[in-house]
């Protein structure tokens, strides 16, 4: 039923759809009342301070925590009351990249990155394995990391075969977790790249959460900002670079977000469908790495 | 209060552990056999040697501790009942869930920490593979299926230990022995003795595994899981033998 709804959607539908969001841990409120919705086809970033709920949020999005009140609808399901069934049927249309890989120890990389295909569907070996090593390829790994074990293992190419892994069933919604957090700054160039990759791909929706500004910049359609467990603005990094609020200010103001801001301007992101609103003359923009910690 | 919601936080786990095995035995493809096996290899197989030797000497200790006052009495030959019924009854199927609750309890609390601080339990749920399926209903099989067989490896051990000392230090020679063993020794006792284990082997392999899921954060919190799993599981054996020495003197075995 999810499918033929979705066929007939216009391409601009909403793929995720939050409605009176609300999540308690205890007496800690940590969303009161969150409203967004994901369109089909964008790169949606949630930023917000450390406790700010970006990560619960993202766990009710795939189905690992339970909302205390709210509903959300991903790919036209509700989570709310949703069998077992239909979760493995809508755990399947989906990837996520987790913060640390979330690779399996005891696998190999293209042993973890063929498992789902091992575990849902019927397939030889040796399929399974070309298809995995395919997805390893276009995640930029040379061939020889799928014999290795994740421990062996860079955090920077840890993150790109659990990306991997999330694609091996060609999901039409990308979950990504801090996909450059903990990287040195050649290696989140790389993750930028590849998000950008498979965005042109087409057919893929990506939902992320972050705290880089230059993926943001550089990527990101549109961005929700979170504080104070509620969504604080919502649309392009130009857009938010104009609201007042104080809790989106702080990502614009201070000196890394004005350099990120600056280099958003560089011929690189020139192509991006949220240019910067201004063109201002560009002296120096600082190097994207200097601004990475 | 904390104690409470624990408890009820066990039986919860108890539960959808319960709702996946009725599950697996419904649609026995979905039963996961490799980590079963290899299971049955590490808590089982592995564990023979500790398990072995350990009850020989508790065997040893017994008929030592025994002898010095069988022979004021002048009755050297009665370190058999002491030695057979104890251990087969009592030392060997307790000691064995003690040596296992610290040998692979802690184990399944660890390998279940770690892997949900490195995020692999949520990524397995995201991949649509039921954690409980692959790792705990294997555990708690694997378990179910080895403890009572080591338990009678360590009634022979211990057995054996007992022997020993009662010829070195009774002069009861090994034929006497078990001629008077067959006779003082009924099936019950041993069946007695057996039939604890499979409920030893439950507790400490749901422990085990419901600590290592309620880890949360990093190291530490692994560590902290893993002992609580051996001090709870140890517990309640002991507390679950007690029981059942209760139950078997109502019954009358």
């Amino acid at each position: 039923m999810p499918d033929t709804l979705l066929a007939t959607a216009p391409p601009d539908a909403a793929v995720i759809e939050i409605s009176k969001l609300s999540t308690r841990f205890g007496d800690h409120v940590v969303h009161a009342d969150l409203d967004f919705d994901v369109r089909r086809g964008e790169i949606f970033a949630v930023i917000g301070g450390s406790g700010s709920g970006k990560s619960t949020l993202l766990r009710e999005m795939i189905l690992l925590h339970r909302p205390d009140a709210g509903s959300i609808r991903v790919l036209g399901v509700d989570l709310g009351d949703i069998d077992a069934a239909a979760t493995l049927a809508l755990r399947l249309r989906w990837g996520v990249m987790f913060q640390h890989g979330g690779l399996f120890g005891s696998l190999t990389i293209l042993e973890n990155i063929g498992l789902p295909l091992r575990e849902h569907r019927t397939l030889d070996n040796a399929v399974v394995d070309a298809l995995a090593a395919e997805k390893l390829a276009l995640t930029g790994l040379q061939p020889e990391v799928g014999a290795q074990y994740p421990a062996e293992l860079s955090g920077g190419m840890l993150k790109r075969a659990s990306l991997a892994r999330a694609l091996i069933l060609d999901p039409e919604l990308l979950f990504l977790d801090e996909p450059t957090a903990g990287l040195d700054p050649e290696s989140a160039g790389g993750v930028d790249q590849l998000v950008r990759k498979l965005r042109d791909r087409g057919g893929l929706t990506i939902v992320m959460i972050t705290h880089d500004l230059d993926l943001l910049w550089q990527l990101a359609d549109r961005v929700a900002v979170l504080a104070d467990g509620k969504v604080q603005g919502i649309g392009s990094m130009a857009e938010l670079a104009q609201m007042d609020q104080p809790a989106i200010r702080k990502f614009f103001d201070g000196p890394r977000g004005r350099a990120a801001q600056e280099q958003s301007k560089s011929p690189a992101a020139a192509h991006q469908a949220a240019a910067p609103r201004a063109a201002a003359p560009r002296a120096a923009a600082p190097q994207a790495a200097s601004i990475r910690s | 209060m904390a104690v409470y919601a624990e408890g009820v936080a066990l039986l919860g786990f108890i539960g959808e552990s319960a709702v996946a095995l009725a599950g697996c035995i419904a649609h026995p493809s979905r039963m996961r056999w490799r980590p079963l096996l290899s299971n049955i290899g590490s808590a089982g197989v592995n564990a023979l040697p500790i398990v072995g030797l350990l009850s020989f000497l508790l065997g040893v200790v017994v008929a030592y501790q025994g002898s010095g006052q069988l022979r004021q009495y002048g009755a050297n030959i009665f370190v058999v009942d002491l030695v057979g019924i104890s251990m087969l009854r009592e030392f060997a199927p307790l000691i064995t869930a003690i040596i296992i609750a610290g040998r692979s309890g802690s184990a399944y609390a660890a390998q279940i920490g770690t892997m949900a601080v490195t995020e692999e339990i949520d990524a397995m749920r995201t991949l649509g593979i039921a954690p409980l399926e692959v790792l705990v209903l294997p555990k708690i099989l694997a378990l179910l299926i080895v403890l009572p067989l080591l338990t009678v490896f360590a009634d022979l051990c211990g057995v054996c230990g007992g022997m020993l000392m009662a010829r070195a230090q009774l002069g009861v020679g090994f034929e006497e022995f078990f001629e008077r063993f067959t006779n003082v020794v009924s099936v019950t006792t041993y069946l007695v003795g057996i039939g604890k284990a499979p409920v030893f082997a439950a507790i400490i392999a749901v422990v085990g595994c419901f600590q290592g899921f309620r880890t949360k954060g990093g190291a530490d919190s692994v560590g902290r899981q893993t002992t609580r799993s051996v001090v709870q599981s140890s517990f309640l054996v002991i507390v679950a033998d007690a029981m059942f020495s209760i139950a078997f003197s109502a019954l009358d075995l």
